[in-house]
């Protein structure tokens, strides 16, 4: 056993922290800070910025830009840059398609697509739900058959984050209705959003906020090299994928750092001298710790990049305080959280709600937490 | 950053698994029982053969009749300890009041105290205060060492002490200090933050006791769902229930990763406030986690789980005096609110 980092990786450490405090753009790094929504144009001089420095994708080969680094080495990039509020590279380019095309592309979709998913020159979108499919992500409909090297796709997609600033979309589309299994129809799809035939309708959430968006296909005709790997094996590369996100997705550093900035404010207030108060924060930091110390468990005893079985515990958990932290902010704002519409009270007050409202979703996607308790359930405990 | 055992330890962790293994409830559910319904409410004959394994000395000094071991080697057998529920009194013996002579004492007191308990030849116990209740084994012990207002003393056990039963089958007494039968254990004074310090490493102890009865409540637990039969099916068919061993076990791994860091702190850290700060933090997680599975697993057993012929009701209510014992929850969270304002993040690797 062993707690202190090597020297090497205390280096490591600094680097990644002087990074992120001193490169990245301060007014990016302040509207994180704030909680405030983070616009397209700062998400994408962010990554640019880390891609200029060869850290915006690191967890991808080498030969494209990736890092020959360790899992504890790719847990501090993330956990540095979540603490010093650096909003990470847009996961749907750098977690999920990059690694897929990576992997699984030709060589030519690789040389076209890679380095402009890496820069952020091209933004993509997730095409992955439907209004059937959800959990149940097997059972999409949308439909892509053949007509001569091309794909001609209708159907619908839904909760498509983001999509209000893509270029392009990957998507999973049923290719073999007629398969044994359906799993097995699956191919996995990239197309320009401005094709004819497509169309973006916004979906407004409950804090008034526009993040998801349905996406109808209608005849949207897509060159045949526009498929990514073999036809009808795409539900393994979305295996592949969703792995991924199931690692990224518990938001230890951005969870800490939230109720770090929120227990200043506290302090500040004079709230901490209540001890149903202070109490709350002890129980979160003491539970992020837990989590954040799991977190390390993983990464350490992670073997060939695959996802360790109790990272359904990572996201189970990390979304649950994510969710309590936001609860808390409510609560400390009291009836001041009524107050969205004001620009007299303070800020972190006004947004309390609002963010409370929004991170209910934190538990609903990157496979909802039933999803998780399931394989925890079944994978883990053999139940 | 390496959570695992080294070979040695692994070692140790397998020889003491390999001696506990008849203990084991779940092999022999009435050997427990017995045990517990007699004074002193734990198996002198195991106790010595912890002794020969040199077990009882393991975390003291090689010539005060030790093993020189460090938080990790004892953590280990805490661990396997409350695996099987052994009412040996381990923690408190040996890493409380052990500890504070060996952390205090002066040689001669050091041989000749920690010299037996290594042997198995001398049982200690820890008191708090003038008048101290519940001593854990302070009918049986041979030698008490008191904490008495900041400091130390170390005498006989007095006379006329009698053992009772505790809920979870170990033995306590009400001590009261008599100051002509004991003398200061070293050279006396203000010794508070020695006693800070070492609770903080019995506590940690504890800690591991707990995490290994908590696993093998889950085990028992998730057993019986994959066997039991209502309704015509094994009741790992209904969601409901297993769902709710999922929470169990993610309540068990936050708490082995924040226990296991509490150890690693102790065993590397310099700053007792670091270790004292750590066991606290290790503690409240534990008693939240304990709490829960210890309540679940009867409620998942059902009716079988209240009855003390069932292994699992002990786990529960031995469980439940550990999280009250060196103190709960609730004093955690007294000890940390006070700490709040003194960091932004919590940072574990600079602890």
């Amino acid at each position: 056993m062993r707690l202190r980092l090597t020297e090497d990786e205390a280096a490591f450490r600094e680097e990644m922290r002087t990074f992120f405090t001193t490169e990245i753009p301060q007014h990016v790094r302040d509207t994180v800070a704030a909680g405030r929504h983070v616009g397209k144009d700062d998400y994408v001089e962010t990554m640019r910025t880390m891609n200029a420095a060869g850290l915006a994708v690191p967890n991808w080969p080498v030969e494209w830009g990736g890092r020959d680094w360790t899992p504890l080495q790719r847990h501090i990039w993330h956990e540095e840059m979540q603490l010093a509020c650096v909003p990470p590279p847009l996961a749907f380019n750098a977690s999920m398609v990059g690694p897929v095309i990576a992997n699984f592309g030709s060589q030519e979709l690789k040389e076209r697509f890679l380095p402009a998913t890496a820069n952020l020159d091209i933004w993509w979108a997730q095409g992955f739900s439907e209004p059937n499919a959800g959990s149940d992500l097997a059972s999409l409909t949308t439909r892509a058959t053949r007509d001569g090297d091309d794909w001609i796709v209708n159907g619908q997609k839904t909760w498509t984050t983001l999509g209000q600033h893509a270029d392009w979309i990957f998507c999973l589309v049923r290719t073999d209705p007629e398969a044994e299994r359906k799993q097995k129809g699956i191919s996995f799809l990239l197309f320009p959003m401005d094709s004819p035939g497509v169309t973006l309708r916004p979906i407004e959430l409950i804090d008034g906020s526009f993040e998801v968006n349905e996406v109808f296909f209608d005849d949207v005709r897509v060159p045949g090299d526009l498929l990514v790997g073999e036809v009808n094996q795409g539900w393994s590369y979305a295996k592949f994928l969703l792995g991924n996100e199931r690692v990224g997705v518990a938001p230890v550093g951005a969870t800490k750092r939230a109720l770090a900035t929120l227990k200043q404010t506290a302090l500040d207030l004079g709230h901490l001298d209540d001890p149903l108060v202070a109490g709350r924060f002890v129980e979160l930091e003491n539970e992020l710790l837990a989590l954040e110390l799991t977190a390390l468990r993983v990464v350490a005893h992670s073997a060939d990049g695959k996802p360790h079985p109790a990272s359904s515990v990572l996201k189970l958990k990390g979304t649950e305080l994510q969710q309590a932290v936001s609860e808390l902010a409510v609560d400390l704002a009291g009836p001041l959280s009524l107050a969205t519409g004001s620009d007299t009270v303070p800020e972190w007050a006004a947004l309390a709600a609002p963010t409370y409202l929004n991170l209910r979703k934190a538990s609903i996607y990157g496979g909802s937490n039933e999803i998780q308790r399931q394989i925890i359930a079944g994978t883990i405990l053999g139940l | 950053m390496d959570f695992t055992l080294d070979e040695e330890q692994e070692a140790l962790r397998d020889a003491v698994r390999g001696l506990l293994k008849g203990y084991d409830p779940a092999v022999d559910a009435e050997r427990r029982r017995q045990v517990t319904a007699e004074d002193p409410g734990f198996d002198e004959g195991l106790w010595a053969r912890l002794a020969e394994m040199g077990l009882l000395g393991l975390p003291f000094a090689e010539a005060d009749g030790g093993m020189d071991a460090g938080p990790v080697e004892v953590a280990v057998v805490c661990e396997e300890i409350g695996r099987v529920l052994a009412p040996e009194p381990y923690v408190a013996s040996v890493v409380l009041a052990g500890g504070l002579v060996a952390a205090l004492g002066s040689d001669q007191q050091r041989a000749d105290l920690l010299g037996g308990l290594a042997a198995g030849e001398r049982l200690l116990a820890y008191a708090d205060g003038e008048v101290a209740e519940p001593v854990i084994q302070g009918a049986r012990a041979d030698t008490i060492v008191w904490h008495v207002g900041g400091e130390v003393f170390v005498g006989d056990r007095p006379t006329g002490a009698t053992a009772y039963r505790t809920h979870d089958g170990g033995r306590a007494a009400r001590l009261e200090l008599d100051r002509s039968t004991v003398v200061p254990l070293g050279d006396g004074g203000d010794v508070s933050e020695v006693v800070a310090l070492v609770t903080a490493q019995a506590r940690i102890a504890a800690c591991h006791e707990a995490l290994g009865a908590m696993d093998t409540a889950l085990r028992m637990t998730t057993a019986y769902l994959t066997t039991r039969q209502q309704f015509g099916v094994t009741l790992n068919r209904f969601q409901a229930l297993t769902f709710r061993a999922a929470d169990l076990y993610t309540a068990l791994e936050l708490t082995r990763s924040i226990v296991t860091w509490a150890t690693m702190v102790a065993a590397e850290s310099d700053d007792p406030a670091a270790v004292r700060t750590a066991a606290a933090r290790a503690k409240l997680q534990t008693a939240r986690a304990g709490r829960l599975i210890a309540q679940e697993a009867i409620q998942l057993h059902g009716g079988i789980g209240m009855t003390a012929e069932y292994a699992v009701g002990h786990y529960t209510s031995r469980l439940t005096a550990i999280n009250h014992w060196l103190g709960d929850a609730r004093d955690q969270v007294a000890t940390l609110s006070a700490d709040l304002a003194a960091h932004t993040v919590l940072d574990p690797l600079e602890a």
